[in-house]
This record gives structure tokens, C-alpha cells and sequence, in this order.
């Protein structure tokens, strides 16, 4: 899509660009340029000078047990976050798409956690299950279960994983309580005179007719627990306890500036990268198709 | 009454019961924190801690704005503050300009900026953090206001919203302006940006949001207390070794944390939705 009409001008639109193309390319394409470089290369250990190694860095990687157990723990996290938060958002849309009157008043009660950062989240969170002085931790004890996230891998990633999803929940109500409104009434009236039950229709009209929300939903939802939730487990766990609650991007963090492995942080910013793009690309296929429906 | 045919089923009651229920499961955790913040220390570290709000409410807060563990919350407060401003807008004020330039202008080499903005979409400040904070740090731009904002500030997002809004701005505006003899400053400020101002309204309310939450990029940029975001900040009020945290104090923090960015987003909801669901197109 182009404009027909435009204005004539040599110089003002290069000036216009400028302070957009300069943050950019100081900031986005010479700092990913960097990781690339460096990928390449693994530094002495008095940084004085580096070696070249080709992709040594990446068959590094690939053959390390803890980035691929970073991996499973990513893969893990990530499908968790995603079905805890769409699943609990799809549930309260439906509830709320129900209402006629007043769903303005549960909408509001309801988005507030989305402006919530990650990491106040996890602070909020490692609190009531802290094991010394948390509110759910005592109780959980008093009823005779042990909760200890600080040793127990299982609850680590559950807390973690509750904490990332809490404040998401938000979100995906806003975007499926508009995917809801979205259905023409008259479909969802003519099936219920036709007698078929709440559930019934739900699954076999709603849920089909709100796969696009979905999807998309499933898209950001990955991105967010990938990419964003740095804060959360920085907050609660620090990646512990031994890297059971490290993702890709903790490890990126962890690696470059507690380890000072620099190389090997590059390398895996270059996957990561690859990872965005492949993203990226789904999400584009998407909204291609979003046109022709 | 239209809508009720399809009311069959699970009876109005339970639909209610369950909005409360999932409502009430997702403010439990800012209850406890906030009863935490009103009451005193010792309550906390003899476990279970009270069900109800303490009286010590001014107590803490006051300890915390003025004195906080490392920085005083205030201080935090005017920090995360600057930055969130300083990033909304200038990512609207350089992604209107490029969007207007993309849109409006016909030059060489026109795509390959489009294109080059368009990669950085792609690009988090999570995934390459190590070398960006090298470039910071190069400049010199540690522990300072700009090394804070600049890096986070260029947007693809942004520009691309724009750009969609001036697509459907009809061309006859364009043609009137020349007639009447206004060259491309004059059409920008006295029409285009007129026009633009929900459109800037609703995205300023999603990136200051976004600018007040960060949390890693402030986390290495700024090393000096005085400088701390209360976002970052509150990690660092935790004690290292077998200390017990100051609890009250800490929640305190973390209310006040959320408070801008919640307050935001209740009494602006219209344009927060708006913003988010233009954001996301």
C-alpha cells in the first residue's frame, strides 16, 4: 500500500529518518553484529586476546549437557506458562462473556496484574512461599506437606511458573473476551434452539470460531515466557536450584556476566536470535493469513 | 429479552461465583503484601504471619520512601519515573518521524530503512544483552539517565503503528494542504499530528508501562544505589548470607513498585486496550 500523493523533498525525509536509523544501528545491528563476532572466537582467560574457532562455540553448545537440559527446561517452562495462563484466561472470558450486565466492572478487576512487572511479580510470589516466613508455605507445612522451592526442582518450576502465568492471565482474558464478543449472537442462539447444551455448543461453535485468538495468543504467550520473564526467575530462584529453573535467556545472562564466558554467551545470543526469527516468521504466516479469512 | 435463548445451562449464579473466585485467586497474592506492609518485623519472622492489615502502615512506608535498605524509595521512584518517560517518548517521537518520512516521501533507498526498522522487531535487548551493554558501557553511559533510555528506545512497533495510521489518513488532506501552499513541516504539526493524538495517547500508556518495567537492562546499567529503578531496586534490598529480609519494608516497595504503572492502566483503560490490541496487530 502506497500513499499517491507525496511530498518532494531531498534532504528532509534522510533527516527525519536519522534519529531512528542511528539508535538502531548504534544499539540493535552493531551489538547483534558483536554477538555474531564473537560467537566466533573464544577470549583468553585475561582477556587479552581471542582465538579463533569457527563455530567451536556452537558444537561447544550442542554437545553441552547443561545448555541442552536449558532447552528442556525452556520447553518445559514455556508449554506450562502458555496452557496455565491461556487455559485460566479462556475459563474467565467465557465466564464473563456470559454476563450482560457488570462485565465492565470484572474486566476491570481483572487486567490490572498485566501492568505488574515481572519482576515485582516474583517478589510477590517468592513472599507467600517463602519457606521461613511465606503465608502458603506455613500452611502447606501445617497440613503436612514440605514445600522447600530452594531445594526441590519440581517446586521451584512451579513457582515459577505460576508467578510468570499470574500476571499473563490478564492479557489473554482482554483478548478473548474480544475474541468472544466478536461471535455473531445469532449463531450461538440458533444452536441453543436447537437444543444443544452450554458445553456442547462451546465446543463444537466457540472454541472452533475463536482459533485465530488462540493461536495468536499461543504465539505471544511463548515469546512472553521465552523472553520475558527474565525477572521472575531472577526474583525467585536465580536459575536454581542447580539450573533447574535456568531458560535460554537466564543462561545468556548467567554465562556472559557471572561466568564471564563471553564467547560462549555470544553463541548462545545467536541461537536465541534464530529462535526470535523462526518466531517472528510464524506469527507473520499468521496475520498473512488473518487477511484472507 | 435478546441473549437469554442461550442462558440455559449453567445457571448465572455459577458464572458469578466462578468470576469471583478466579478474581479473588488473582488478588491474594497483592493482599498478602499489602498486609505484610502494616505490620512489624517480628510478626513476619514468627511465622504464620497475621490474616489482617497491622497498624504500622505509616510506619513502613514512611521508612521506606525515605530511607528504603540501600536507596530511598522516592529516589527509586523519580528514577523509574525518568526512565519510563524518557523511553515513551522518545520511542513515539523518533517512530513518528521515520513512519512520517516512510509514508510520505518518496526517495532512494526508502525500503531498505523500512526493512532495517523492521529487523529490530525481532531483536529483544534480552537476547543480545552481553555486547549492547558493552556499547553502553563504552559510551560511557553507565549510571546515567541516557544510558538507561537510549538503548531501549529505538522501536519497530511503534513506527509500524504509525505507519498503518497515516496509510488511512485520505489523501485528499494532502492535496488541500499543498493547494492552500503548506510544505511537509506545516502538513505534519498543523494536521497529521492533530490527527495522530489517540494513537499516541494510547501507545504512550503501553510504553510507559513497558520503560517502567524493565528490569535487566537497568540491573546492569546502573551499579550506584542512587541511580536504581524501584523495579531493580527491590532485588537489591534482599539481603545476601542468612539475613532475614526486612519483609515490611520490602513489600512496601513493591506496592509502591506497581502502583504508577496499575494506576495507569485502571484509570486509562480505554486507551491501554487500545494501545495493546494496535500493538499487537
Amino acid at each position: 500500500m502506497q500513499k499517491r500523493v507525496v511530498f518532494n523533498n531531498r534532504l528532509l525525509p534522510y533527516a527525519l529518518l536519522a534519529p531512528q536509523i542511528l539508535v538502531t544501528a548504534v544499539f540493535f545491528f552493531w551489538p547483534a553484529g558483536q554477538a555474531i563476532y564473537q560467537s566466533a572466537f573464544i577470549p583468553d582467560p585475561f582477556g587479552l586476546k581471542s582465538q579463533f574457532v569457527g563455530f567451536g562455540n556452537f558444537e561447544f553448545l550442542f554437545s553441552d549437557p547443561y545448555y541442552l537440559a536449558s532447552f528442556q527446561t525452556t520447553a518445559v517452562f514455556s508449554a506450562a506458562v502458555t496452557l496455565l495462563s491461556m487455559g485460566a484466561a479462556l475459563w474467565l472470558a467465557v465466564m464473563a462473556d456470559r454476563i450482560i450486565k457488570g462485565s465492565g466492572a470484572y474486566r476491570t478487576l481483572l487486567i490490572w496484574p498485566y501492568a505488574v512487572a515481572p519482576a515485582i511479580a516474583g517478589v510477590l510470589w517468592l513472599f507467600m512461599f517463602n519457606p521461613n516466613v511465606g503465608l502458603v508455605a506455613w500452611y502447606l507445612n501445617a497440613i503436612g506437606y514440605d514445600w522447600n522451592h530452594v531445594l526441590n526442582d519440581g517446586e521451584a518450576m512451579g513457582l515459577v511458573v505460576v508467578a510468570s502465568a499470574w500476571r499473563q492471565i490478564s492479557y489473554n482474558f482482554l483478548f478473548f473476551l474480544a475474541g468472544l464478543q466478536a461471535i455473531p449472537r445469532s449463531v450461538i442462539e440458533a444452536a441453543a434452539i436447537d437444543g444443544a447444551s452450554f458445553w456442547k455448543r462451546f465446543w463444537t461453535i466457540v472454541f472452533p470460531l475463536l482459533s485465530p485468538t488462540t493461536f495468536f495468543l499461543l504465539v505471544v504467550n511463548i515469546v512472553y515466557a521465552f523472553f520475558e520473564t527474565f525477572g521472575v526467575i531472577h526474583t525467585i530462584t536465580g536459575g536454581g536450584p542447580q539450573q533447574a529453573t535456568t531458560i535460554l535467556v537466564y543462561k545468556v545472562y548467567a554465562d556472559g556476566f557471572v561466568g564471564q564466558d563471553l564467547g560462549s554467551s555470544a553463541a548462545q545470543s545467536v541461537v536465541l536470535l534464530v529462535v526470535v526469527g523462526l518466531l517472528t516468521v510464524v506469527q507473520f504466516r499468521y496475520v498473512e493469513r488473518k487477511v484472507h479469512y | 429479552m435478546s441473549g437469554m435463548v442461550e442462558k440455559r445451562g449453567i445457571g448465572t449464579w455459577l458464572t458469578h461465583l466462578s468470576l469471583i473466585a478466579g478474581i479473588a485467586a488473582i488478588c491474594f497474592p497483592i493482599y498478602v503484601a499489602f498486609v505484610a506492609s502494616t505490620v512489624t518485623q517480628p510478626e513476619i519472622a514468627r511465622p504464620p504471619m497475621p490474616l489482617l492489615p497491622g497498624s504500622h502502615f505509616l510506619e513502613n512506608y514512611g521508612t521506606a520512601l525515605s530511607q528504603g535498605i540501600n536507596s530511598p524509595v522516592w529516589l527509586m521512584l523519580m528514577n523509574s519515573s525518568i526512565m519510563a518517560l524518557g523511553i515513551a517518548i522518545g520511542k513515539i517521537a523518533i517512530s513518528i518521524l521515520s513512519a512520517y518520512a516512510i509514508v510520505y516521501f518518496r526517495f532512494p533507498f526508502r525500503m531498505v530503512f523500512f526493512w532495517l526498522i523492521f529487523l529490530t522487531l525481532m531483536l529483544p535487548v534480552e537476547v543480545r544483552i552481553v555486547p549492547t551493554y558493552e556499547v553502553a558501557a563504552g559510551f560511557g553511559m553507565l549510571n546515567s539517565y541516557s544510558g538507561l533510555i537510549l538503548p531501549l528506545i529505538a522501536s519497530a512497533t511503534a513506527t509500524f503503528l504509525f505507519r498503518q495510521f497515516f496509510l488511512t489518513v485520505p489523501d485528499e488532506l494532502i492535496e488541500a494542504a499543498r493547494v492552500d501552499g503548506a510544505g511537509p513541516i506545516r502538513f505534519f504539526i498543523d494536521i497529521l499530528l492533530p490527527m495522530s493524538r489517540t494513537n499516541i495517547a494510547a501507545l504512550f500508556v503501553i510504553l510507559f508501562i513497558y520503560g517502567w518495567n524493565q528490569y535487566l537492562w537497568p540491573l546492569l546499567i546502573t551499579t550506584k544505589p542512587e541511580m536504581n529503578t524501584i523495579v531493580m531496586g527491590i532485588k537489591q534490598m534482599f539481603p545476601s548470607g542468612d539475613d532475614v529480609a526486612e519483609w515490611p519494608v520490602i513489600m512496601a516497595t513493591a506496592l509502591m513498585a506497581m502502583l504508577p504503572p496499575v494506576a495507569v492502566v485502571v484509570f486509562m483503560q480505554g486507551l491501554f486496550v487500545k494501545g495493546l490490541v494496535d500493538t499487537e496487530k
